[in-house]
């Protein structure tokens, strides 16, 4: 299996991403809520600092690395949710049909007529913001895209002589949809989650950016980003770091999973490479 | 024909009325509007005149047809902290809004459709490589990160700074550079790749059979037939540039109605943050429409069925 070395770069990056989340904080003498009045804005490098201090003198490293923990935590949580809820919702279109059917392709129509962040934007408006909120709100990036492609795929399937014959054998329809249409249509699902993930990642940032994400005193990359952006020419370095580490996260995860569905979808291969 | 039109329409006007119940339903459960604008240490009848005032004490689908009927009266409800009605708040930003995101398009259609034909007519040559590594790029890079670079480059290089003004074309171009990136990237992606599979097609086999030059095969044989499914990705890009809206106006300071939504947000101010919300499904599903009635006359195949 040749693995291209662009691949191999983003893999690499995003395993020393997920140490940095894990371990980060332990770089760092610094607790990442703990103030210094002294130690305010100094620049990377600064003894003690590696990375610089913000405003309110709290050591960047130690931000970030907690920022890197929730930011990803949020990513994998809200993008699970989304794949599982969506792929489960198109499965039950299609395998009951009718009224059912119809309800969930409603809901699909609905979803697509508006963009995730103003669904978040509006539910935030109306209920207080909270961890567990947002992270549904950002779970329900792309439900409608899996749920969409697996009632086309189940739709498809349960053509397949293989269902006919389970049936024959006298398997409840549980077993069929669960057991055996299930795992053939589940390569689907994995692609698009591929596909959703750096989705996650961007729209967390940005609305952490705007203030209306994660929420003090805990943190996330774009939290930390949006608390530099007004010392842009000054402390330049509040926004570059959380800045090249989103963009360089989603590039990786795009990347690799563009290489994903090369590989595990072929009819895909012939259209887009 | 006129059944796949009506069997549209119908979805369309299905689809809208569920996004206005639905947002009807979440501002009635998430919370009491009457103990909200009652002063806090109201007494319970102060609070009690209000809900009859505001037509709360009437039953849930009462208060549905009247929420209705003031929609179909053109009545959005008022903006809590500035008085006017939140219709016109909208209507104040939409221009300026309008103009960043039709720049962005122009700019991301006029870039992306050129770049994915030069890459597929180019196909497994550097060129190529570098217009799929630029969609990727373009695809993974936050709006918020790249408006601050721009605004950043503007500073250090031009000597200005970006975003002052809204009234040349020349202030316009760098909020909709940032926020017309991801869509150009996706464009140069996805007509690269219908290109292709334009270009590997029978038909175009049996043109180069026939000697017809390869100036007129690209042109009038591929051309046509790769841009058919380019209308909907224009019609999908349409929800992207709203949502990068939203992020890109808040960083240039764009007075346009992505600022007035998250400022709404940030106040509570829900009138306004719910017509803004019901006028981007509106426009979103009648985009979708569009797109859909477009195929009819692109697409002589979906006429015959």
């Amino acid at each position: 299996m040749k693995v291209p070395f662009a691949v191999k770069c983003a893999l690499v990056f995003v395993a020393l991403f997920v140490a940095f989340a894990l371990f980060g904080q332990w770089l760092s003498p610094h607790e990442f809520r703990a103030t210094s009045l002294t130690a305010r804005l100094k620049p990377p490098g600064t003894e003690g600092y590696l990375l610089g201090t913000d405003a309110r003198g709290r050591d960047l490293l130690v931000r970030l690395a907690v920022g890197a923990q929730i930011t990803l935590i949020v990513a994998v949580v809200g993008t699970v949710i989304g794949a599982v809820l969506g792929s489960l919702l198109g499965l039950l279109a299609a395998a009951r049909r009718g009224w059912v059917e119809n309800v969930i392709v409603a809901a699909v129509d609905v979803q697509a007529s508006l963009p995730i962040i103003v669904v978040a934007l509006f539910v935030l408006a109306m209920f207080d913001n909270s961890f567990t909120l947002f992270l549904l709100l950002i779970g329900l990036t792309g439900w409608e895209v899996y749920a969409r492609l697996m009632r086309g795929a189940v739709l498809s399937a349960k053509e397949h002589g293989y269902v006919t014959a389970v049936r024959a054998l006298g398997a409840s329809p549980a077993r069929i949809y669960l057991r055996h249409i299930l795992p053939n249509v589940a390569s689907i699902a994995l692609v698009q989650f591929t596909v959703n993930l750096p989705l996650t990642i961007l729209l967390e940032t940005a609305l952490s950016f705007l203030g209306l994400g994660v929420q003090a005193p805990l943190t996330s990359l774009g939290q930390v980003m949006s608390e530099g952006r007004d010392r842009l020419l000054t402390a330049w370095w509040l926004t570059l770091f959380p800045g090249a580490i989103i963009f360089v996260l989603a590039l990786s995860v795009s990347l690799i999973g563009d290489w994903l569905r090369d590989r595990l979808d072929p009819t895909l291969k012939s259209r887009s490479s | 024909m006129i059944g796949y039109v009506a069997s549209r329409l119908i979805r369309a006007v299905i689809t809208l009325l569920i996004t206005v119940t639905l947002v009807f339903l979440f501002i009635r459960f998430s919370g009491d509007p009457a103990a909200a604008l009652a002063p806090p240490d109201a007494p319970q009848e102060v609070i009690e005149q209000y809900r009859r005032a505001m037509g709360l004490d009437k039953p849930l689908w009462a208060q549905y047809t009247a929420y209705l009927g003031a929609m179909a009266r053109g009545e959005f409800g008022y903006s809590v902290h500035t008085g006017l009605p939140s219709a016109q708040l909208f209507l104040n930003r939409l221009p300026a809004t309008l103009m960043l995101g039709g720049t962005a398009l122009a700019i991301a259609l006029l870039a992306g459709i050129p770049m994915g034909a030069i890459a597929a007519l180019n196909r497994g040559r550097p060129i190529d490589r570098a217009v799929m590594g630029f969609s990727v790029f373009a695809f993974a890079m936050p709006n918020f990160l790249f408006g601050l670079v721009v605004i950043l480059t503007g500073a250090l290089v031009f000597q200005t700074y970006v975003g002052a003004s809204e009234d040349t074309l020349l202030d316009v171009l760098p909020p909709a550079l940032t926020l017309g990136l991801a869509s150009m990237g996706a464009f140069a992606r996805f007509s690269r790749s219908s290109l292709l599979e334009t270009l590997n097609a029978p038909f175009m086999v049996a043109a180069e059979a026939r000697g017809i030059p390869r100036g007129r095969r690209m042109w009038r044989h591929a051309g046509p037939n790769a841009a058919i499914p380019l209308v909907t990705l224009v019609g999908l890009s349409l929800g992207g540039l709203i949502a990068g809206s939203v992020v890109t106006e808040q960083v240039f300071a764009w007075p346009g109605v992505g600022q007035l939504l998250v400022r709404s947000v940030a106040t509570r101010d829900i009138a306004t943050v719910q017509f803004i919300v019901l006028a981007i499904a509106v426009t979103m599903i009648c985009a979708n429409l569009i797109v859909d009635l477009l195929y009819l006359v692109i697409d002589p195949r979906i006429r015959a069925r």
